[in-house]
Parts: structure tokens; C-alpha cells; sequence
């Protein structure tokens, strides 16, 4: 049978808002799939977003979902999650609302090692408010606001959620949509901060600024640069140059914020 | 044994004529008719579910048994 989407969107939202082409859909879909293949309970799973495209994921999602200021998905997600340990806690939010407007939120959210899950479709420009560029903006890419390229290096996503402190970080492409369910699915499960940076493309701000001619060219980009960390191993240095690693690129074992936490209130009780 | 065939649903409300599913679709089985996707040849079809997968616009059903 088809899988079933209809399940875990609110009746009456589809079509989407997404340009044509655009990959926040297929991402949305591998959500989807991850929170069936684990059994989520959609009454106990929050989806928080800032604003930005992706960040109108969450109003597609029969979840409880909280659609919150620029940026700040980060910091109302540790309210909800501090408020509610026991609570799936899942962001969705783009490059510059997750690593500019929100860079601050998110390497603190990491450094903290709270149990969420944060889902972030880098489509490497601003794309709902007119395709500015961000920090992931490839150095020379044009944006509405770099018409003669961008002379700024791009923030590699995971390894600034690698160095912030997250605890499992991934990455996966919008191209090799299988692949993507099964990364947050393992986030999901993972017990603190987990990052998953999808590479996605935007053909509306950044496709026709920057010599792709379709949808279809964009998508075959992104197939060409991902490389599997495995296959990685056995690459060289020259092979790699312009490549993408993807799929687990960091897993680690270290407390979780709300049992530490659980543990200060513990003592503070004891008055110790 | 006789090969069966799935039933490729195609919600033209929801489509947005993107290209995606009949530029990645491995048999061919799909093509643009005007704005939205359509089946072109059923027949060629290998449920193999990368159209599905794929359309950002939850436009494609392929149903299988």
C-alpha cells in the first residue's frame, strides 16, 4: 500500500505554500515517516519552528506544533521540553533562521545537550523574505543582497553543531529522499541534542540567480556532492574537494540537560 | 507468474508541475500532460516508490497490494 500520508497533516492544509520544486516537501515527508516508524504518539510530540519557509512545516503537521518568533525555535523548544521532559520535542527551521537570526539559540541548545531534535533544511539562502543571503550562502553564490557574489565563507552546519557540543549530528540531502527518515528516526531515539542538517534546494531565491536551470539541474547538484561517510574513508583529499559528507557524522554518549537538571532541583530539595 | 501492476494516483490539485517525479521515475513511466504529471505508461512501472518519495507536493500515490 501507499503509505499514508493523510494520517499526520491537518485536514484541509494541503497544497503546501512551497514553491514548485522546492524540497521542504520532501523533507516533510521523511518526518513524517519517522515519526510512524517509531510509534510517536502525535498528542505527545511538539514540532517548533521560527519563521522562514521550513519553519511553516509545522503548521502542516497534526502534532502539537508552536510557530514562534525568528530564530527563537531553540529557546520556546527548552520551555516546552523543560516544562514537559517527558515530551517529544522536535525543531524545524531554515539555515539563517536556525544559524544567523538563531545562531546563538542553537550552539547554547547544543552546548546544553537538551533532548531535542533539531531539523534543519539548509537551502542556502533566505528564501520567504526575498532570497537574501545567509550564512550558509556558498562563498561567490549570488543572493538578492550579493548580486556580485557573496565574498563570506559558508558555516559547514554540522560541524558547527559538531563543535557547539550536539551529541548526534547527520546529515542528509533532499535528493536521497529514503535516506532521510531513517537519519531522524536515529536522531529522534538519540538521548540529547541531536541535529540533522538536510541540503535542499531553494529554485525560486537561489536556482535562478545562480546558473541552475531547473529544478531537476539543482536536484542533480545535490546528488553529485553528497558522499556517504563510509565511502568517504577511502576517498582522498583531492576526491573530496567540493564533495558533502553524509549520513551519522557524530554520535556521542554525554548527560542529558532535563535529568541533570532533575537532579539540581533533587538537591536543592535536600537543601545539600 | 503474472506481472501486477500498481495504481499510480496522481492528485492534480496538489501538483505543481515541478519535474521531479518524471526526471527521476528509473522506467519512464510518468510525463508532463500541461502543468501537471501524468501516467504515461503504467506498464514499465517497477514500484519501485521513488515517485512518491520524491514529490515534495504529497501529489503521487502509488499504490501497490
Amino acid at each position: 500500500m501507499a503509505f499514508d500520508y493523510d494520517k499526520y497533516i491537518r485536514p484541509g492544509k494541503l497544497p503546501h505554500i512551497w514553491c514548485p520544486g522546492c524540497g521542504h516537501g520532501i523533507v516533510m515527508k521523511g518526518l513524517i515517516r519517522a515519526i510512524d516508524s517509531l510509534k510517536l504518539d502525535t498528542k505527545n510530540t511538539a514540532i517548533v519552528s521560527g519563521i522562514g519557509c521550513a519553519s511553516r512545516l509545522p503548521g502542516y503537521m497534526d502534532c502539537c506544533t508552536l510557530h514562534t518568533a525568528h530564530g527563537r525555535a531553540a529557546a520556546f523548544a527548552t520551555g516546552v521540553k523543560m516544562a514537559k521532559p517527558g515530551m517529544n520535542v522536535i525543531l524545524v527551521g531554515g539555515d539563517g533562521d536556525g544559524t544567523a537570526i538563531g545562531g546563538n539559540h542553537f550552539i547554547h541548545a547544543c552546548r546544553r545537550n537538551i533532548d531535542m531534535t533539531y531539523i534543519i533544511l539548509n537551502n542556502k539562502i533566505y528564501g520567504m523574505t526575498g532570497g537574501q543571503f545567509s550564512p550558509a550562502t556558498p562563498t561567490g553564490a549570488k543572493a538578492s543582497t550579493t548580486p556580485y557574489g557573496n565574498p563570506d565563507p559558508a558555516f559547514d552546519i554540522a560541524k558547527l553543531a559538531i563543535g557547539a557540543g550536539a551529541t548526534f549530528v547527520a546529515r542528509g540531502t533532499a535528493y536521497h529522499a529514503a535516506q532521510i527518515d531513517k537519519l531522524i528516526a536515529e536522531a529522534i531515539q538519540h538521548k540529547g541534542f541531536s541535529v540533522v542538517e538536510i541540503l535542499d534546494d531553494c529554485p525560486t531565491t537561489f536556482g535562478r540567480r545562480n546558473k541552475f536551470k531547473s529544478v531537476i539541474e539543482m536536484m542533480n547538484h545535490l546528488k553529485e556532492i553528497a558522499v556517504p561517510v563510509k565511502a568517504a574513508e577511502k576517498m582522498s583529499a583531492e576526491q573530496l574537494q567540493g564533495k558533502v559528507l553524509t549520513g551519522v557524522l557524530y554520535k556521542e554518549d554525554r548527560p542529558e540537560y532535563t535529568s541533570e537538571y532533575a537532579k539540581v532541583i533533587e538537591r536543592a530539595q535536600a537543601g545539600k | 507468474m503474472e506481472k501486477t501492476l500498481p495504481k499510480i494516483e496522481i492528485i492534480e490539485k496538489y501538483c505543481k508541475g515541478c519535474h521531479i517525479c518524471v526526471e527521476f521515475c528509473p522506467t519512464k513511466v510518468l510525463e508532463m500532460q500541461g502543468f501537471v504529471a501524468a501516467v504515461k505508461n503504467l506498464e514499465a512501472c517497477i514500484k519501485c516508490m521513488q515517485c512518491e518519495l520524491r514529490c515534495p507536493d504529497f501529489a503521487i500515490k502509488v499504490i501497490t497490494e
